[in-house]
């Protein structure tokens, strides 16, 4: 095999990038359209012709190599570390054939690196109805490049660019105009001072604020060859440059571009007009979000009871037909509950990420963001912190994520740090089935009783972020200048096929990243309710057997007594016991007292827990539901799961921060402990008393 | 009293004036908010902010406080 050819995809946000990424690669990602979609490192590998192949790096979308967000260093630093293993061999700068004037400002920015470089021209279905020609011979000349007109969602023009990539080498990588013109004086003292260096690389080095690998910053600022300039003067220069290449391109499309305006159609106008309307706009957008949790709620709960149901019969099946033993127990007492908690969220979390993705891919999110900036800047938030909020609905992972792209630090931090209080998915399961047990299943005036109660827990938990941020808003004082720029992208009919690639890779991932632990966990707490240290454990069946001497009534009784002994005196009953004292005052027993505490590894994990702990040694009711619905209250006597201790549960779920992995991506984006340690002392803290005072007052 | 995109109407048009770097955002200029451009106020939101703009065939969305650092000659 022979030396892969290294390509980065480079390009402004909302041209279709990830599309492109897509056709050449055959890897199955998403198109997104709102900026930042494509944060992570996407990287793939497409065939060319020759049996040769290319190393594709979907880099982050970006507007100028001028860095202004975490994404764009990404991009930058990739470009001036040649010794970076990803460093390209030829950059591929994708356009947008609608809005090729700002588009090709990153493209002479990239080529000023003197980088070989190919111009794809992206939508070109388009061209025909917006009324577009392009002459493609003098753009190829005046941009020394050449280029590959393609449309990602016709399929078409992708292998005129796996042939360009794969002759490369042929590629120009003079640039189309030199920054050094726009002071000669200042770049020709630059260059005696580094006669081996690009000078837009040393320009963008002086310029730039972000981390360079091998080109050492302070030893060029400590030069005295040259005299540095001030900051002002820097920005001046850098809008002049600016300026330049607008000039540069301009001149370019006046010979390049012809639009017929007659023949141009634009939905946008007549669209906007309603979508981002201040009362239509308004309602739409509350339709909307009626419609998507109301899809949530009814319609998944369908496939939810089947596989409730179906997990329950399987693990009796496993039960009937394997021999009796340690080991049939593990499967179908441990794993099969297990792997139930995880299935049963299939179905929300695939809904949740079929409407974000359509409202994403449509362009309708960038309307969201532009409606509700007014509103959401009142609590210390910004317009672009709804995505993240939504998103946080799914889970608060991707959610604190998306809050990459507010480019004001104290907007973007409380963001962050609310984003835990929204309903993700790992809580409805919680939520469902102890709605499911305490609240009563009636209509009033159409309107269900339990989807109301849902409803008001997805309220509370965004009320409470959204109150949390204004209070952070008066307590932080980090000041940040802000400013607040957003594109908003043609409407476009969303892919199916993109759509439900992201459907299926976000719920996979979810599932998996997720069911690992929960399997984990779900073995870990069989194996330590079935054993138990010492004689009470060992010898349960002789002590309750001599307890029960005369009580005796049937044998079944007698086995149920032993099993829950044994439970009891197993290691899970010792540690459940032993934090009981903390859980009783909320009107907890020692088995969700466990169930809680193996939540903060995440939260989906307490209905596996309580599967699992419930189905050790109960053989009479299948479904999980019916299990907690017999369970007793040792304390007060009466049903375990009453209206004060539901409520106070509900609660508890609704504000504690119980899940490993937010914190982890908290620390990760803040680059601190001190943000996560907040976040976690805080709302759990808060979901304790809120809990406590809920049980006191309703018991 | 200086003129700035702030104080469009729905609809209306103006040219950008020269203005300093020290007070709009480079990226602006990036996205296409240049001097001697054409912009129009599309849309806004309640309470005129933000104010969702074409200039020169690039459709942004900026805030009021923004808006108001750039000077505008009405066409």
């Amino acid at each position: 095999m022979g030396k892969q050819i290294n390509v980065a995809l480079i390009g402004n946000p909302n041209t279709g990038k990830t599309s492109v990424f897509n056709q050449l690669t055959g890897l199955n990602q998403q198109v997104g359209n709102y900026p930042g979609i494509t944060v992570e490192k996407k990287e793939g590998i497409c065939k060319l012709p020759r049996g040769l192949k290319a190393h594709i790096l979907d880099l982050p979308g970006t507007y100028s190599l001028n860095a202004s967000s975490l994404d764009e260093n990404v991009v930058i630093e990739l470009l001036l570390n040649k010794n970076d293993k990803d460093f390209p061999d030829v950059a591929v700068v994708v356009s947008d054939v609608e809005n090729l004037k700002r588009n090709l400002l990153l493209f002479t920015q990239i080529k000023d690196l003197e980088i070989p470089t190919i111009l794809v021209i992206n939508m070109a279905d388009r061209m025909k109805r917006k009324g577009i020609t392009l002459d493609i011979d003098v753009l190829e000349e005046k941009l020394n490049t050449k280029i590959a007109l393609v449309s990602a969602r016709k399929n078409t023009g992708i292998d005129e660019l796996k042939e360009l990539i794969l002759n490369y080498k042929n590629l120009s990588t003079e640039p189309c105009l030199h920054a050094s013109i726009m002071d000669p004086e200042y770049f020709g003292r630059l260059r005696k001072a580094f006669p081996n260096q690009s000078l837009y690389k040393l320009w963008l080095v002086i310029t730039q604020d972000v981390n360079f690998g091998n080109v050492n910053r302070h030893a060029l600022n400590s030069t005295t060859n040259f005299h540095t300039k001030s900051t002002g003067d820097l920005k001046r220069l850098q809008q002049k440059e600016t300026i330049l290449r607008y000039q540069f391109i301009n001149g370019l499309l006046k010979e390049g571009l012809s639009i017929d305006l007659n023949s141009a159609t634009d939905l946008r106008i007549r669209f906007d007009r309603i979508l981002t309307h201040r009362v239509w706009g308004y309602l739409i957008f509350f339709f909307i979000l009626l419609i998507i949790f109301q899809a949530i709620y009814n319609w998944s709960s369908y496939p939810m009871d089947f596989i409730d149901s179906t997990f329950a019969s399987l693990s009796e099946w496993a039960k009937n037909v394997m021999p009796v033993g340690p080991f049939t127990n593990l499967i179908s007492e441990g794993i099969i509950p297990g792997l139930g908690g995880i299935v049963i969220f299939i179905p929300q979390i695939a809904f949740l990420f079929l409407f974000i993705s359509i409202l994403e891919e449509s362009g309708y999110m960038s309307r969201v963001v532009f409606l509700m900036d007014r509103i959401m800047r009142r609590f210390g938030l910004s317009g672009k912190s709804v995505v993240p909020l939504v998103s946080g609905t799914a889970c608060a992972i991707p959610a604190v994520m998306a809050a990459r792209n507010i480019e004001n630090w104290k907007e973007r931090l409380i963001t962050i740090l609310v984003i835990p209080f929204t309903t993700c998915s790992a809580r409805l399961p919680v939520y469902l089935i102890i709605i499911a047990l305490v609240i009563p299943d009636e209509t009033y005036f159409g309107l269900n009783l339990q989807g109301l109660t849902l409803m008001l827990l997805y309220l509370i938990g965004f009320g409470t972020a959204i109150f949390s941020a204004w209070i952070l808003n008066q307590v932080l004082k980090i000041k940040s200048k802000s400013y607040f720029v957003i594109e908003m992208p043609n409407y476009k009919v969303p892919l199916v096929k993109n759509v439900a690639i992201n459907v299926i890779e976000k719920t996979k991932s979810f599932v998996f990243g997720a069911g690992k632990i929960i399997l984990a966990i779900s073995i870990i707490l069989w194996v330590l309710a079935s054993y138990g240290p010492g004689e009470n454990f060992s010898n349960a069946e002789e002590i309750v057997s001599a307890q029960h001497t005369q009580t005796v009534n049937s044998e079944t009784g007698l086995e149920q007594e032993i099993a829950a002994y044994k439970l009891k005196h197993s290691y899970i009953g010792i540690i459940g016991r032993g934090i009981e004292p903390v859980v009783t005052p909320l009107g907890y027993d020692w088995k969700i007292g466990i169930a809680i505490v193996s939540s903060f590894a995440a939260r989906e994990v307490f209905v596996g827990t309580l599967a699992t702990i419930y189905s050790v040694g109960n053989d009479e009711e299948e479904t999980i539901k019916n299990r907690m619905a017999a369970e007793v209250n040792p304390v007060l006597g009466g049903p375990l799961f009453t209206f004060a201790s539901g409520v106070s549960l509900l609660l508890f779920y609704a504000f504690a921060l119980q899940c490993m992995s937010t914190l982890a991506i908290v620390k990760k984006e803040t680059n601190t402990w001190k943000w996560p340690i907040l976040q976690l002392v805080i709302m759990s803290g808060f979901a304790y008393v809120v809990a406590l005072i809920a049980f006191q007052v309703l018991k | 009293m200086k003129l700035t995109v702030a104080h469009l109407k729905r609809g209306q048009r103006g040219i950008i004036k020269e203005f300093s770097v020290d007070n709009v955002p480079l990226k602006l200029l990036e996205m296409g908010c240049l001097p001697g451009n054409q912009v129009e106020l599309v849309q806004t939101a309640p309470f005129r902010d933000p104010m969702y703009l074409n200039i020169n065939g690039s459709h942004l969305a900026i805030r009021k406080e923004t808006a108001l650092l750039i000077e505008i000659e009405l066409i």
